[in-house]
């Protein structure tokens, strides 16, 4: 079960990254009025169309020991990029990018613009009005984007295989793993960590699915 | 500034070009003079009072003009200045009222409090909320709460923050009557010690009445005209204008003949026979004018009369009556159709019915021109 827990490990701390960067971002991209939004707004979606080995490649190029991003890690840190957890982290926030900042996109934008008018002839700027207003009500969408980055970082096969490679306890993680237990035949083994994968994933799909019930919202509606 | 001394005066000269798609449509031109105490903004919708309240507020740029408030100077195209929102400190209630959702009803009116001492906070927002009488309410979320509550808690949270203009977009719709007179006696209440600028918009007849001290009558983006709640409706000069004051009956006519010294002339309405006397106005013989006429100002008669100071006697038959409410809408034919109100208790005692023989009687100025 050690792939369990270094999986686990992993989208925590993705999804922890992924909030603190696609917060900011889809604040951008939802209230931006910049003519050429729309080419962000396709290399932020890009992910979710790119089979995973191209971008586990690229990465890869990019963190080897030649790529800009490892030659920059080797001179701050002494050692390499690629086949270490941290590429693997590196890797698996550009992978759930889209889906952490599309749903932060879809709640800051659903926001009422007359409660941002309001807040603005209040006197609150753009700061204030941003956490007294549109975090507290695009809270549902904060919880959609940190579930899925969670589950969608999980379940990640792809890039994890192309730049982390398959070293237990450093970058094996539990897809990896059911992938070895199966070339093994090791139907048994497989089979207990898909299950609890699937387990998973189904209970986070039921949070997204929960806290975007309209009923069910932590304060009334209207 | 017409000698008026006032140092709160809000001024706004404003021209605005509002674009659809590539197309410029429509502009709003117009240059307001807003002392302290209530001045409605009166127009039918579209046109352009939310534009130039939010023009004031800062929410919507003019492409040119110059907005100050008290002296100081919120926007000016030429000198390139643009206080930003936050810091103009112009209060606006919008139609929709906009009141947090997920803050309580205390939280909403301490929104705009941000800077104070959470001590003078607390005493200011329990002081607001006790003079709009909703004190009750504070640990409430709006969603809970009916709508004249709402609406007097949309009013408190602007009016907490002292700030030198109120702007009120159409704040009190759908509301009857006394609940509608209870806020706003509740707001002459705060703006007798307060005395600022507070501008009303509204396209409802009644509320011009019950409210305004001063009327500024907006038409198609422009000014029509400035004045007493009176003067401005009584004698609408802009047809769009008229439908939204109440003119229930809009004809077209042709102009007979001018009789300067009695200051009034004879037209014939549309096609038909029927001649009236109206006012004179700017018109000449044979051109076709608009004249305007309120329901209510019309008499209706089961004989003919006699002996009357009212000029315009006209003979026709009641082709439908409609109750509405505490009122009954007569459509006569006397070759053009009159829109006519009656009272039920009229069509009673006179035993009214569709088909019937009648005569409507006009005094000459009770019929209005309309550009």
């Amino acid at each position: 079960m050690e792939s369990l827990w270094l999986s686990m490990k992993l989208a925590a701390c993705v999804s922890a990254i992924l909030l603190a960067i696609g917060v900011p971002v889809a604040y951008w991209l939802a209230y931006s009025t910049w003519r050429w939004k729309f080419l962000l707004e396709s290399v932020v979606a890009l992910p979710l169309v790119l089979p995973p080995t191209v971008l586990g490649f690229y990465a890869l190029v990019a963190m080897g020991p030649h790529g800009p991003l490892g030659k920059l890690w080797i001179a701050l840190f002494g050692h390499g990029l690629a086949f270490t957890f941290g590429g693997l982290i590196l890797a698996s926030v550009l992978y759930s990018f889209p889906f952490a900042v599309q749903p932060l996109i879809v709640s800051f934008g659903g926001v009422d613009r007359r409660l941002l008018d309001a807040s603005a002839v209040l006197g609150a700027g753009g700061l204030r009005t941003f956490w007294r207003v549109i975090l507290p009500l695009s809270l549902p969408g904060v919880v959609t984007a940190v579930v899925l980055s969670f589950a969608h970082t999980l379940g990640e096969f792809g890039v994890v295989l192309m730049v982390g490679g398959n070293l237990a306890g450093i970058t094996r993680t539990v897809s990896v793993d059911i992938y070895d237990h199966v070339q093994s035949l090791e139907y048994g083994a497989a089979n207990q960590m898909a299950l609890v994968l699937l387990a998973i994933s189904f209970a986070a799909l039921s949070v997204v699915y929960a806290v975007n019930r309209r009923v069910w919202t932590p304060w009334a509606a209207k | 500034m017409g000698g008026e001394v006032n140092a709160a005066m809000l001024i706004a000269r404003i021209h605005k070009e509002r674009r659809r798609g590539h197309v410029p449509s429509f502009d709003l031109d117009v240059s307001v003079e807003v002392p302290t105490g209530i001045t409605i903004l009166f127009g039918a919708s579209g046109a352009g009072k939310s534009t130039l309240l939010d023009c004031v507020a800062g929410l919507a740029q003019p492409d040119a003009g110059q907005i100050t408030s008290g002296g100081d100077v919120l926007f000016d195209s030429a000198a390139r200045v643009n206080v930003p929102v936050p810091k103009r400190r112009i209060a606006y209630v919008f139609q929709a009222l906009a009141l947090f959702p997920h803050l309580t009803v205390e939280e909403n009116v301490a929104y705009g409090l941000n800077d104070l001492p959470e001590q003078e906070k607390r005493e200011r927002v329990e002081t607001i909320l006790k003079a709009f009488r909703v004190e009750k309410l504070s640990n409430q979320k709006p969603g809970e709460i009916s709508g004249g509550e709402r609406q007097r808690i949309a009013l408190a949270r602007s009016l907490v923050t002292e700030p030198r203009v109120l702007l009120l977009d159409e704040p009190l719709t759908g509301l009857d009557a006394e609940l509608k007179a209870a806020i706003v006696d509740d707001l002459r209440a705060w703006n007798a010690a307060k005395k600022i600028p507070i501008l009303y918009v509204t396209h409802s007849r009644d509320e011009v009445d019950a409210l305004g001290e001063r009327v500024i009558a907006l038409d198609n983006g422009r000014v029509v005209s400035t004045g007493a709640p009176m003067e401005v409706l009584r004698a609408p000069r802009r047809k769009k204008l008229a439908q939204a004051a109440g003119f229930e009956n809009l004809l077209k006519a042709t102009v007979l003949d001018l009789r300067e010294a009695d200051g009034v002339m004879r037209v014939r309405l549309g096609e038909s026979a029927c001649e009236i006397e109206v006012p004179l106005g700017y018109a000449a013989v044979g051109s076709r004018v608009q004249v305007a006429i309120r329901a209510g100002d019309i008499l209706l008669a089961t004989e003919q009369p006699h002996a009357l100071s009212a000029r315009n006697v006209m003979k026709g038959r009641i082709l439908s009556l409609e109750q509405r409410g505490t009122m009954v809408v007569a459509r006569v034919d006397c070759g053009v159709t009159f829109i006519v109100h009656v009272t039920p208790g009229a069509v009673r005692a006179l035993d009214l019915s569709a088909g019937q023989l009648v005569w409507l009687v006009l005094k000459t100025h009770s019929c209005h021109l309309v550009d």
